[in-house]
């Protein structure tokens, strides 16, 4: 059955969505789109060291990213920059990194375009593996922390103070992204890895009431964009990665009418 | 050596120095179990710092802060809340615990609050909110409990319903508690400790000592600290949280 790369496609992209759902709100909730952008440009350096290096590319970009993150947290604390003008530093730096590295490396030739976009359909046996086991440690270690990690989003301070060390868990959470990004980067790409973290969260703040709602809705939308994206591919043969998005784009804008019909009923 | 035991938080010689100059300085109190301490002072002179010193929030201070146990509950002078979150009453109260449906509905009902439950936080008012804050406070059944102006917007009946509480709180959880307030004159009666801040500790010991002390009158004007220093509650009646008046029995 796993011959079938259809089937495949599906495995790992449902796998992908169980983890992003829930990722994708702490995203959503704590302001951290651009951030989680950031971190996926600079996954090309960790692309570009895999090949120089031969390691593992999901260990580079993992280790690439999480490096990155750590930078972040720690220039947040010592410096008077606001976070977009840090992250913008970050992402334009990382990203230029990489393009010179790859400059370098004249003689080997990717696919940059692969990178960029991914690609879903080409995925092979040992990325299911490293999907599922991957997104379901990511998965473990969210439920450990998620009383802590929820506490400093709702308000640091209180969070700190009635003794939650947020600062510890803010750092396992930025890691936990390094690493949705790192397994997934092959399947979706490094551009659009970030819309299937907001996108469905998005869509799922819409329509729900409380944080546990909406990170189940959050879930189905992921798992919807996957099905509804790779069938159309497969349909009416388009790119499967951007397809994916398109579809959780349009789930977002039915929630929207459901927002409408909310505010009238509170008037 | 009782006193030891009793001993929540202690600070020696406290002070935060900040941005090239000191947001306090020299700040020494205790809080010992069941007990109020009271800080009060003019703006900007040190109080919410304080509170923040004794949580821990600041990492890098001056002096020393010993604290003895970990059950701590805030209630934050501002607290800022990022919409982009769905959050219900229901909730925020189980925030930073794990609390039974039973033990929330209590802590709402003490603070007036029940029919609150399940509504978005959002929606809540300024008074209703702060009196959600309390209620996650009290729910969490500290043994240190910081409340950095706990009753603002509130009105004037809940506030002094919420004074009333709060000494309530400190008698049956027999938790040191540690208070800021603008309003004196009804802080001073139910205080066990006085601290006095302005940048530093100007005066500190019983309501009474504070209220007669030279450095409190020159802060506060020698009137003020007269009225303030004689309000004793004697009312014929009990104004309940919610507003309404029961006669005492």
């Amino acid at each position: 059955m796993l011959d079938d790369f259809f089937i495949r496609a599906l495995l790992v992209g449902i796998g992908m969505a169980l983890v992003t759902g829930p990722l994708g709100c702490f995203v959503v909730w704590r302001r951290l789109s651009f951030f989680g952008d950031t971190l996926a440009h600079s996954a090309l350096l960790g692309v570009t060291l895999s090949y120089t290096t031969e390691i593992n590319m999901a260990l580079s970009v993992f280790v690439i990213s999480s490096i990155v993150a750590l930078i972040l947290l720690k220039l947040q604390k010592t410096t008077n920059l606001p976070s977009d003008a840090l992250l913008g530093l970050l992402a334009h730096s990382s990203l230029a990194i990489g393009l010179v590295v790859i400059g370098l490396l004249a003689t080997i030739r990717f696919d940059l375009m692969g990178l960029l976009f991914g690609d879903i359909l080409a995925v092979n046996v040992n990325d299911i593996i490293l999907v599922w086991i991957g997104g379901a440690i990511i998965l473990i270690v969210l439920k450990i922390i998620w009383k802590p990690l929820f506490a400093s989003t709702v308000n640091f301070e209180l969070a700190e103070a009635e003794g939650m060390k947020p600062e510890k868990y803010n750092a396992i959470f930025t890691i936990l992204l390094a690493a949705i990004i790192a397994i997934s980067i092959k399947m979706v790409g490094l551009l659009l890895i970030t819309g299937m973290l907001i996108l469905p969260a998005a869509m799922a703040r819409n329509i729900s009431d409380n944080p546990m709602q909406m990170v189940i809705f959050s879930i189905i939308g992921g798992l919807l964009s996957v099905l509804i994206g790779l069938f159309a591919s497969l349909e009416i043969n388009t790119p499967s990665g951007p397809s994916i998005i398109t579809a959780g784009l349009l789930l977002f804008i039915l929630s929207l009418s459901r927002i409408k019909k909310k505010t009238q009923l509170n008037n | 050596m009782t006193q030891i035991n009793n001993s929540l938080v202690k600070l020696e010689n406290v002070g935060v120095f900040v941005n090239d100059k000191w947001l306090v300085k020299g700040v020494t109190f205790e809080i010992n179990k069941g007990q109020i301490v009271t800080l009060i002072g003019p703006n900007g002179s040190g109080k919410t710092t304080t509170a923040k010193i004794t949580l821990g929030l600041y990492k890098d201070i001056e002096g020393k802060v010993l604290k003895f146990t970990e059950k701590v509950a805030y209630v934050p002078q501002k607290i800022s809340i990022d919409w982009t979150l769905p959050i219900r009453v229901n909730d925020f109260m189980n925030l930073t615990n794990t609390l039974t449906n039973d033990e929330i509905k209590d802590a709402l009902e003490i603070t007036g609050t029940p029919h609150l439950i399940n509504k978005d936080l959002k929606s809540l008012s300024g008074g209703e909110f702060q009196r959600i804050l309390m209620a996650r406070a009290i729910a969490k059944k500290p043994e240190l409990l910081v409340l950095d102006e706990p009753v603002q917007g509130v009105d004037f009946n809940g506030e002094i319903a919420l004074y009333e509480l709060i000494k309530k709180i400190s008698d049956t959880l027999n938790c040191g508690i540690l208070l800021i307030s603008h309003n004196l004159h009804v802080v001073m009666s139910k205080t066990d400790h006085v601290v006095c801040l302005n940048g530093h500790v100007c005066c500190s010991g019983t309501p009474i000592d504070v209220a007669n002390n030279e450095k409190y009158q020159e802060i506060f004007g020698k009137d003020i600290s007269k009225i303030l220093s004689v309000y004793e509650h004697s009312h014929d009646h009990i104004h309940k949280i919610d507003g309404s008046i029961e006669k005492k029995k």
